[in-house]
């Protein structure tokens, strides 16, 4: 397993690239620590997939080079780069068995006979497919299959890094949370780096010690995700992670007070003197519905029971916002939205005003 | 639900019907009633039994074009299904080019077979065609009017320049419905380039291959307008394969009853080899 720096990687897939919205990735510098589980977060089209396929080498970055433990690899070829990877669509080789599938990477690799049955037979029990070791692997179910990608990666012990893309889109619902179960287990028990592609805001939640939210060809947070919860980076991740998504309202700011069409709101932080257009952005889980004096009035346009707890959408001067009411609360009569002063978070331009020091 | 009975429905069926007994079944059952039945002209026929049968599977003429069939068929497989494969596997997946190849390979299927037969007569001609000159000018001698090798050689040449096209058509659309996931699956893999043929493409081409196969063999089977321009069976009998045999006995010769039963063997051996081969095939698709 290996430690990969990204140094200034950029990738366009037309020719001459001119302008910024040409670049499906836009210029990136991060290190993806060794033995980390990352989970890549994101719309579809946001530049997920060729970030990971510039992992793993199935595409060369229009600029910028990539390090495996400090070794450049940019030039390197898919074979020389040693990474295991694992498709949306389960690839396994027809014609094989799932023994010979599993065996396949390492016969082209040229290792001992003896020895590849020593690892097909270890990588057959690591994922639990010992009973069908000598089935057509076409004969499997999609989860089987899936599987069978894996142990391909799995049965080389060298191999820098595990890549997923989105791989449990054809698996059956029951079938998911088993299998990622599963691979959370085999992290934790081999700590091999992992970066798992996924649109899916439960499975990268669940999943991984630190995700990466990326939007519009660039990568907008990287964070654990309670800091993705607490402290979106930007108004996307803000929208994007959460359900129901977090409340972006716009507002005017002077000094530490935040004006929603007149009412007063506190601000942890100053709106930066530059900003074009200034939001505060709320999470529904901060904000309390009272009857009393105190918050902004809003008036209720519906209420969605969900279970633990309930939404409502209501009107707050002019704009619809979202927040949960507890379970068995009553929703007051002339109900006043308050507002969490420490989660309140500021947005410039889209992006969060952290505070200085 | 209610169902109504109304007889009458079945005259729905009566144009299929009729459609169905004219192209196929009355035509098979005139040949079936020829093959039972000996005539001396002027319409009178006598029962034969088996008799016309017998003697066709006991002629030495029948399996010399039966064997001659064989290897015609068995010769243009060989050469055009891995030929198609070959230049299936070189066609470029995707650009400019890729319109360019399909047009160019379809072209040869576009041209109707009597014209194909006549252009290859003359293009083979060792005093005015351009490849009899060109051979003959290598210095070998090569006259497909008088040798019978020359004469086979001219044969397939032109079945498989007419037909290899639809196995590179055929064969194309397969490899092109293979997803590129495996592609790179297979270079995370570091599979060879062989390895990759084996193991992806030949997999994902085996059912259009297997029709490529099935086509190739039926339409070879039957194929009579092409070497019958070309050589007309000769020279001697040394091209003559079952379909030109076959006209020959029941126009030529007016053998009514040994053509008829010699087309109902034809018929039977084609359903027959293209029925073991499907099923084969499809056996092998479940396992």
């Amino acid at each position: 397993m290996a430690r990969i720096e990204f140094d200034r990687i950029r990738h366009a897939y037309m020719a001459d690239p001119k302008t910024e919205a040409d670049y499906a990735l836009k210029e990136l510098s991060m290190t993806w620590e060794d033995g980390g589980a990352y989970a890549l977060l994101g719309p579809s089209g946001c530049g997920k997939t060729t970030l990971l396929n510039i992992i793993s080498g199935l595409l060369h970055p229009s600029g910028g080079s990539i390090r495996f433990d400090g070794k450049d690899v940019t030039t390197l070829s898919t074979e020389a780069r040693n990474i295991a990877q694992v498709f949306q669509f389960p690839v396994i080789y027809d014609t094989m068995t799932v023994r010979e599938n599993l065996a396949f990477p390492l016969k082209n690799r040229g290792v001992a006979r003896d020895e590849i049955s020593r690892r097909v037979d270890e990588t057959l029990r690591i994922i639990d497919l010992e009973e069908k070791a000598d089935r057509r692997a076409r004969r499997l179910t999609a989860d089987e299959k899936q599987k069978i990608s894996l142990g391909r990666g799995l049965v080389r012990s060298d191999v820098n890094a595990i890549l997923f893309d989105e791989p449990l889109t054809v698996i059956d619902p029951h079938m998911k949370w088993q299998l990622r179960s599963k691979l959370k287990e085999l992290h934790q028990r081999f700590a091999f780096t992992m970066i798992y592609v996924t649109h899916d805001q439960t499975e990268a939640l669940t999943f991984a010690d630190k995700v990466v939210v990326m939007y519009e060809g660039e990568v907008v947070q990287t964070g654990t995700p309670d800091e993705l919860f607490r402290k979106p980076k930007h108004t996307f991740v803000g929208y994007f992670i959460g359900s129901p998504g977090m409340n972006v309202l716009p507002c005017k700011v002077s000094g530490k007070t935040a004006s929603i069409g007149g009412n007063k709101v506190r601000l942890p932080v100053g709106a930066p003197k530059d900003a074009k257009s200034l939001e505060v952005g709320i999470r529904p889980e901060f904000i309390t519905l009272t009857g009393g004096r105190t918050g902004i009035p809003v008036s209720i346009n519906r209420v969605e029971d969900i279970g633990r707890f309930r939404i409502v959408h209501a009107d707050l001067a002019g704009k619809e916002i979202a927040a949960t009411l507890p379970e068995g609360s009553e929703i007051p009569a002339e109900p006043r939205a308050v507002f969490d002063p420490a989660n309140v978070n500021l947005y410039a331009d889209s992006w969060l005003v952290e505070a200085k020091g | 639900m209610n169902k109504t009975w109304n007889n009458k429905a079945w005259f729905m069926v009566l144009p299929v019907l009729l459609l169905v007994a004219f192209n196929a079944v009355i035509p098979l059952m005139t040949v079936v009633n020829y093959s039972v039945q000996e005539t001396f002209g002027n319409n009178l026929f006598f029962f034969e039994g088996v008799k016309w049968f017998r003697e066709v599977l006991h002629s030495d003429r029948f399996h010399d074009s039966l064997l001659r069939q064989f290897f015609f068929t068995g010769t243009i497989l060989a050469i055009e299904i891995p030929l198609g494969v070959i230049i299936a596997l070189a066609m470029p997946r995707q650009g400019f080019w890729v319109p360019v190849c399909l047009v160019l390979m379809a072209l040869p299927l576009l041209v109707p077979w009597n014209v194909v037969g006549a252009m290859w007569n003359i293009f083979a001609l060792p005093d005015i065609g351009l490849m009899g000159y060109s051979i003959n000018a290598l210095g070998i001698d090569f006259n497909f009017t008088r040798q019978p090798a020359s004469a086979w050689f001219t044969v397939i040449i032109m079945d498989v320049w007419h037909w290899t096209s639809l196995v590179v058509l055929l064969a194309y659309a397969g490899l092109r419905s293979i997803p590129d996931a495996y592609y790179q699956a297979a270079r995370i893999d570091s599979a060879s380039r062989w390895a990759v043929f084996r193991y992806i493409q030949l997999p994902k081409m085996k059912r259009v291959l297997t029709i490529a196969v099935l086509l190739r063999f039926m339409d070879s089977f039957m194929i009579y307008t092409e070497p019958f321009v070309l050589t007309g069976g000769g020279p001697g009998n040394t091209t003559t394969i079952l379909s030109i045999d076959l006209v020959k006995a029941a126009l030529g010769e007016f053998n009514l009853g040994i053509a008829a039963a010699m087309s109902i063997i034809y018929f039977l051996m084609t359903l027959l080899v293209c029925w073991v081969f499907y099923s084969a095939m499809m056996r092998g698709e479940d396992e």
